[in-house]
């Protein structure tokens, strides 16, 4: 009887048991601008508990790796299944197209239609690479208190880059603040006002053309204002290459215009707070059109994963509504989902906050084709690192505008040439 | 013997008070002071808030605004100081500021809001550190495995780089053998390339030889160092061979030579080159940073960087970071300087 | 060390070194005491072998093939083209009429630095070592004093100063206080490369003052004693007498620091990103920016640069050592 009893519950242990599945292991690569990290880790937890299978470990690593390691590490075969990725055109080739892996490829095409084109190879692809993580947008913030104390109304929303300039001139004088504006040191961020100017950067079959009458208006405006103190020539003279912020100047009021983008937000709402009045508003205009640039980061899948069916399955979870409006809300990112931006993100934000918020969503909804368009351009960090090179070096005194035109057209020829 | 002949000649002579001395002594003051001066204020810096670092002129302490709990108020109030008019004098907390007029209250009677100007008032600072640049570090991560592979890489990659350099050098400084001078040359030679180059092959190989992500890929590339052969060599140059002969003709083998006789003479420059190597392990970023992708993998440095994203520089971490990075070794340089300094100096001599 | 922790640790020792004993003894016996040095020398030649000698190889291989592709069998083959295209320029001595002029800017760069870096350097090394060696109280503590900066991380020194140096640091504040003007340090070109010039003696003088240190140490005291005995004066029997036997250590320093200074490229970085401009912008970030930073990494272009630089190191090196052997 007992040893009936023994092989009962011998029995009843071993049924019990859950049986030995393998689990799916992926890795993520991550990085963050603020906190979308830490809150995709949550999330991924929360993926995991409702999908055992699959067990996701994310990797936060810095920016600079996503941009210098993970090319290499794709090379040699030893690259994550997803990563959070910006610039596209370094690792495009070895993107996978998840379309045949989707629930609803064409739900993804409808919310995430043009983004979607910034991570395809060429007008022939309709492959979908992976998930936009946030839109970002390049805006100008003003320091608000200080056009008060000098009395100088706001430009309205049709003011333009020479009205803001004269503006904030006028302000920093009145004020005794150091300099009337600052923007990032990006080729980037001059995108905006170049394009609002009439550059086109793109020829109609789509290479690059950058030295146009509208960039040279834009360039020649840009060097004049950092040589006459109109802008801080420090954030890009002092470089000879690389990524340079403002935010400091901004941030201790010793410019009255910064321009840089809604990915600022966070640091805004955090660490300026209402010491003093800030504000987004609308990007200036040119004779052409008044925009920014857009942007955002993606997590997008590598075909040498073992597991994109898995892969997917992830991706389009996140893609899900609800979840992606939890995102959204809890790293303060603006939508990259149609869908999710009709509908409206409830941030956590105070009101200065959710005011910027909405301006940065004006500024989103305002954005020229053109723009789009670059920022699908495969080589356009080329350009763009071309662009804030030769015109710092014009900036320090090292070259002349003209020498400036004649080196990024160079630049970029040299670069294309060698990427053949 | 005039002064200035004491100047350029001296050794350990007789003590006289002239202005040489006073020179001399006035130059290594001035020495010390820009030598460890920037450090301190590296720490200094490190325990102020991030608004704190953003202010000109910067201070020497950290100086934060008070704060105060306001009964009503879901979070602690700055407290300022108004500087004029009816309430001069008084301190109160600022509930908010729009444009350029401040809401204040008294925090004894919450209920009633006084509003002010923004420049009558002044926020009251105290000193207080900046604890949350080091423990926001250690709470945004799992820092113990972070340290563990620290620690790790730098005791065994120290441990293998001892040993293989100072076999090494022994060969090169006790042997006689065809090659020899042209072995040493080559490895010196290397001294010639910069570590950049080498990066992307290094990656290749390691791949190929699967040390990608692994502890030991980070280890096994720089274990063979050209600066402890050399400075290996020229020390055991200068130990006699009598010692050895005599070995030998106990019969003792060259192995039992090797690890009997020659390292324990070789102390000091193992010392040396020990702290050397903890050194360089510690620091290295750029090829753990290629090689290891894997996050229970990274070591303090690279999880220390982990914090700059694309688009933001915050100082504050990097302060803290950079105080956590230079920790170990100044601990060991505290204890260790003697060592060190006797040990190049004795490398360098022969 | 404690009697027990002592004893414990050359138990240790002794039991984890007598493990390779027998197996070494049976290669004594049949290689010979001279060719086991071979296997002495082994376990390193086979790391520098394979992590050194190797990719130096592969480097090679980069420097004479093109594309954009990162494995050395998927690059075409195209000789000297990379070579060719660095050194074409009409007028060597202004960057701005070669085709690479980011290059030349290095190169030009670079020499100035390395002039001026290892010139002062070296003079302040002597300096301090000649301090050093008077009887000073406390000497063992500004001995390590000055080569502390040598232990910290290039980056850590980078940090350290550009914290001191930017705009709202406490550099300007102390120059407010006296009266003068804030400076923008590292946004005149001049003045950034002068601060690089510093930051990099700061951070690399103790290294070579130690050695200088030892080597004046090292000079037996009856020779002074001579000298005074013959009423010398002081500057000729520095002349005569110290320079000349400090000259080993002289050259060590001088080799050292003149390999060191011509691969400048950590601290500089961190410090000015190469700038203002180009003022900055050394030969090895030129090799880092092509090779790494770019959208589209040149690896063949930055290979080739590469061997430029450690082709001068090499002839360098080599003249002062023949220099040097002439002399004696």
């Amino acid at each position: 009887m007992r040893s009936m009893g023994v092989a009962a519950a011998l029995v009843a242990a071993i049924s019990l048991a859950p049986a030995a599945q393998a689990a799916v292991q992926l890795r993520i690569t991550c990085y963050s601008d603020g906190n979308e990290c830490p809150i995709t880790k949550e999330l991924a937890a929360r993926f995991t508990q409702q999908n055992p299978d699959i067990q996701i470990e994310i990797d936060e690593v810095p920016y600079s790796a996503i941009l210098q390691s993970l090319p290499v590490q794709l090379a040699s075969g030893n690259g994550p299944d997803i990563a959070r990725v910006t610039l596209f055109g370094s690792v495009q080739r070895y993107m996978l197209d998840l379309r045949p892996y989707l629930k609803d490829a064409d739900q993804w095409e409808a919310n995430f239609g043009p983004e979607l084109e910034w991570m395809r190879s060429g007008p022939n692809d309709h492959g979908i690479y992976g998930l936009m993580t946030q839109l970002t947008v390049t805006s100008p913030f003003v320091d608000k208190t200080l056009f008060d104390q000098a009395n100088v109304p706001l430009p309205g929303p049709k003011a333009t880059w020479d009205d803001w300039a004269a503006a904030v001139a006028k302000v920093a004088k009145a004020t005794n603040t150091p300099f009337g504006m600052a923007w990032d040191r990006s080729g980037h961020r001059f995108a905006g006002p170049a394009i609002s100017y009439g550059a086109k950067y793109l020829s109609p079959d789509g290479k690059p053309a950058v030295i146009d009458d509208g960039f040279k208006a834009m360039a020649s405006r840009w060097v004049k204002w950092n040589q006459d103190g109109t802008a801080d020539k420090s954030i890009w003279a002092a470089q000879a290459s690389g990524y340079g912020d403002a935010f400091a100047d901004f941030q201790n009021a010793k410019i009255v215009l910064y321009l840089s983008g809604s990915w600022q937000l966070n640091r805004m709402v955090k660490q300026i707070g209402d010491s003093f009045d800030w504000e987004v508003v609308p990007n200036p205009c040119g004779p052409t059109t008044c925009t920014g640039m857009p942007g955002g980061a993606a997590f997008v899948a590598f075909k040498e994963t073992k597991h994109p069916a898995e892969v997917a399955r992830f991706l389009d979870w996140m893609e899900q509504p609800a979840i992606y409006t939890e995102f959204m809300a809890k790293t303060l990112n603006i939508p990259a989902s149609a869908a999710v931006r009709k509908a409206g993100v409830n941030y956590d934000l105070p009101s200065a906050g959710k005011a910027a918020m909405q301006a940065l969503l004006q500024n989103a909804d305002s954005l020229a084709p053109l723009a789009y368009k670059l920022q699908g351009y495969h080589y356009n960090a080329t350009i763009f690192n071309a662009t804030a090179d030769r015109l710092s070096q014009v900036i320090a005194g090292d070259m002349t505008l003209d020498q400036a035109y004649q080196r990024i057209t160079e630049d970029i020829n040299q670069a294309l040439a060698a990427a053949k | 013997m005039t002064s200035a002949a004491q100047l350029l000649t001296a050794r350990r002579g007789r003590f006289r008070a002239d202005w040489t001395d006073w020179v001399s002594y006035a130059y290594l003051i001035l020495g010390v002071i820009v030598m460890f001066g920037p450090v301190l204020w590296l720490f200094a810096s490190s325990f102020k808030s991030e608004a704190g670092l953003n202010q000109f002129p910067p201070t020497l302490l950290p100086w934060q605004p008070t704060q105060v709990q306001v009964a009503g108020q879901p979070a602690p109030l700055p407290l300022v100081r108004v500087l004029t008019g009816a309430h001069a004098g008084e301190e109160l907390a600022e509930v908010r500021r729009i444009g350029l007029i401040a809401q204040l209250v008294d925090p004894r009677t919450p209920n009633q809001v006084i509003r002010l100007r923004a420049d009558a008032i002044k926020p009251v600072m105290q000193v207080r550190a900046a604890w949350d640049n080091y423990t926001g570090l250690f709470s945004k991560f799992n820092f113990l495995r972070y340290l563990f592979n620290s620690v790790f890489i730098t005791v065994v990659a120290t441990l293998i780089t001892l040993l293989i350099n100072s076999m090494a050098a022994f060969a090169l400084s006790k042997y006689r053998f065809r090659g020899r001078d042209g072995v040493f040359l080559l490895m010196i030679a290397t001294l010639m390339i910069p570590p950049t180059i080498i990066l992307v092959p290094n990656f290749l190989i390691a791949s190929a030889l699967g040390l990608v992500n692994s502890l030991w890929g980070v280890i096994l590339p720089g274990v063979a160092t050209p600066t402890g052969v050399f400075l290996l060599r020229q020390y055991m140059l200068t130990l006699p061979d009598d010692l050895i002969e005599a070995a030998r003709m106990d019969n003792a083998s060259e192995w039992r030579i090797y690890w009997r006789i020659v390292l324990p003479l070789s102390a000091p420059a193992l010392a040396v080159l020990a702290i050397f190597s903890v050194m360089w392990r510690w620091n290295e970023f750029l090829w753990p940073l290629i090689v290891l992708t894997r996050n229970e993998h990274f070591t303090l440095p690279l999880a220390l960087y982990s914090f700059q994203g694309e688009l933001t520089t915050s100082w504050n971490y990097i302060l803290s970071m950079t105080v956590i990075t230079l920790l170990p070794v100044t601990i060991i340089f505290i204890l260790l300087q003697r060592r060190i300094t006797q040990g190049i100096a004795s490398a360098g001599v022969k | 060390m404690s009697g027990v922790a002592a004893r414990t640790a050359e138990r240790t020792y002794a039991a984890v070194m007598n493990v390779p004993e027998r197996p070494m003894r049976w290669a004594q016996a049949r290689l010979g005491t001279g060719r086991l040095a071979w296997l002495f020398v082994a376990p390193n030649l086979a790391i520098f072998g394979i992590f050194t000698f190797l990719p130096i190889a592969i480097n090679f291989v980069y420097a004479f093939t093109g594309g954009p592709e990162l494995m050395p069998a998927d690059r075409a083959v195209i000789g000297l083209a990379n070579l060719r295209e660095l050194l074409s320029c009409s007028n060597y001595l202004n960057p701005n009429t070669c085709t690479r002029d980011i290059f030349w800017d290095g190169v030009w760069n670079t020499l100035r630095f390395v002039v001026l870096q290892v010139g002062l350097m070296i003079l302040f090394s002597l300096i301090t070592a000649l301090v050093l060696n008077r009887k000073v109280i406390g000497r063992g503590f500004f001995r390590a004093a000055f080569f502390y900066p040598v232990l910290l991380s290039p980056v850590v020194v980078a940090l350290i100063w550009k914290w001191i140096l930017q705009r709202y640091g406490v550099l300007n504040a102390v120059a407010t206080d006296v009266g003068l003007h804030p400076v923008d340090w590292l946004l005149n070109g001049s003045s950034a490369f002068s601060w690089t010039v510093f930051v990099s003696i700061w951070a690399h003088m103790g290294f070579y003052t130690l050695i200088l240190l030892a080597g004046l140490q090292a000079i037996p005291a009856d020779i002074y004693e001579a000298a005074a005995m013959d009423a010398a004066p002081p500057w000729r029997t520095f002349r005569r007498i110290t320079l000349p036997l400090l000259m080993p250590s002289m050259l060590v320093v001088l080799v050292l620091g003149l390999i060191r200074a011509v691969q400048i490229f950590d601290e500089v970085y961190v410090l000015t990103g190469g700038g203002p401009g180009t003022a900055t912008t050394y030969l090895v970030q030129f090799i880092y920016q092509t090779g790494f930073a770019a959208q589209v990494r040149e690896y063949g272009l930055a290979a080739a640069a590469s061997l430029l630089l450690a082709g001068v190191l090499l002839v360098l090196t080599l003249v002062q050592l023949r220099a040097t052997r002439g002399s004696r």
